[in-house]
């Protein structure tokens, strides 16, 4: 077994197709405040796990870095974020670079979906518009987007 | 808001064509590359953030990779006998308790069990497996849940618990192949996933108790 190989299982998937990229330029990095997006389906352990199929998203806090990893897939490596939530979600780094003002500063809120999807319809027509309009209302940037 | 993408399958990062998107030829489960290693995240975080120079839509091939081999395992000691009435899964799944609780003390509970089932549930649950195996159907042997699900939580036990049975951070997929390869829970969970397939029981239900590659 080698990661090669799980992502080989990938290679045949088909992706979406979008007809015109949402492309925009953010204020200066140094101004801008920062979220994490992550399809790797954390969730805080008072919050509701993501079941199979879940096409819903939870809200991360970054005060509180009790972060769960509730992934259904078996295909990827989950200790490297057992020892270290930066691995997947770089909470702390992104509060070094606020510290030393390479960006503005980090949004008190960032959002978890699933990731292990085969029917995207919901979040790419409801539960995704849903998660970005509620990051827009927070003041949000720039989000950078981590899988797993 | 402007986005920056990372991603570990090229195809998919390239072919979704996200507006900035930086593919990063890392092991599955781990965008930033290396855990514990601030320094390395920080380099990947500014490759990522250089994409918003661009001023159309980019995608770029991070130019460090980390390649898994498919060979390195954690070493971890298991447990010796401790219960001889019990069997060996069951024995070393209540050996490796004390690793366990030593774990989530450390890093706390992000990957283990109670999901599907709790920590007290894994002997049970390894047991139920071990009737699977033997050919009792499933929804007749106890499983305390879906197996796929159930397997996931033993399979976080145990990789949790190897945390506390290791002194470094282990290489990507290490601890999944010290569990399947090299546990007595391990065997049992591949030989019920066999077992379940063999008897014909719908794939989704057996096909993600493990990777799909074994």
């Amino acid at each position: 077994m080698a990661d090669s190989d799980v992502k080989a299982m990938t290679a045949d998937l088909e992706v979406p197709s979008f007809e015109v990229a949402a492309f925009t330029s953010p204020v200066k990095l140094s101004e801008a405040k920062v979220a994490i997006v992550t399809s790797a389906s954390l969730h805080h352990p008072d919050d509701d796990g993501f079941s199979p199929g879940d096409v819903g998203y939870r809200v991360l806090e970054s005060n509180k870095r009790d972060y769960v990893l509730g992934h259904w897939s078996p295909n990827f490596d989950a200790t490297g974020f057992a020892l270290d939530i930066n691995t997947v979600f770089p909470i702390d780094r992104l509060d070094e670079l606020a510290a030393r003002g390479v960006i503005g500063s980090v949004s008190d809120i960032h959002l978890a979906y699933a990731g292990n999807q085969f029917e995207l319809s919901a979040i790419r027509m409801d539960s995704g518009p849903a998660g970005a309009k509620f990051l827009n209302e927070q003041g949000v940037d720039i989000v950078l987007l981590t899988p797993v | 808001m402007a986005t920056i993408a990372l991603g570990s399958v090229k195809n998919q990062i390239k072919n979704t064509a996200p507006p900035r998107g930086l593919w990063c030829d890392f092991p599955l489960g781990r965008p930033l590359g290396v855990p514990q290693n601030a320094e390395f995240q920080h380099q990947v975080l500014a490759a990522a953030f250089s994409l918003l120079d661009s001023k159309q839509t980019v995608f770029k091939e991070y130019d460090i990779a980390i390649k898994d081999e498919g060979t390195e395992v954690m070493a971890c000691t298991l447990p010796p006998r401790h219960d001889p009435e019990a069997h060996p899964a069951v024995d070393e799944a209540n050996g490796l308790r004390p690793a366990y609780e030593r774990a989530l003390a450390k890093y706390g509970n992000r990957i283990g069990a109670g999901r599907t089932i709790s920590s007290d549930q894994i002997g049970e649950a390894i047991e139920s497996f071990i009737r699977v195996a033997k050919g009792t159907p499933w929804k007749e042997a106890g499983v305390p849940g879906i197996p796929a699900r159930v397997s996931q939580d033993i399979r976080g036990y145990y990789e949790t618990a190897a945390l506390a049975l290791s002194d470094h951070a282990p290489a990507a997929w290490a601890g999944t192949r010290w569990f399947l390869d090299h546990t007595e829970a391990g065997k049992v969970v591949l030989s019920a996933r066999q077992a379940m397939a063999d008897a014909g029981e719908k794939q989704p239900i057996w096909f993600y108790m493990v990777p799909g590659d074994r």
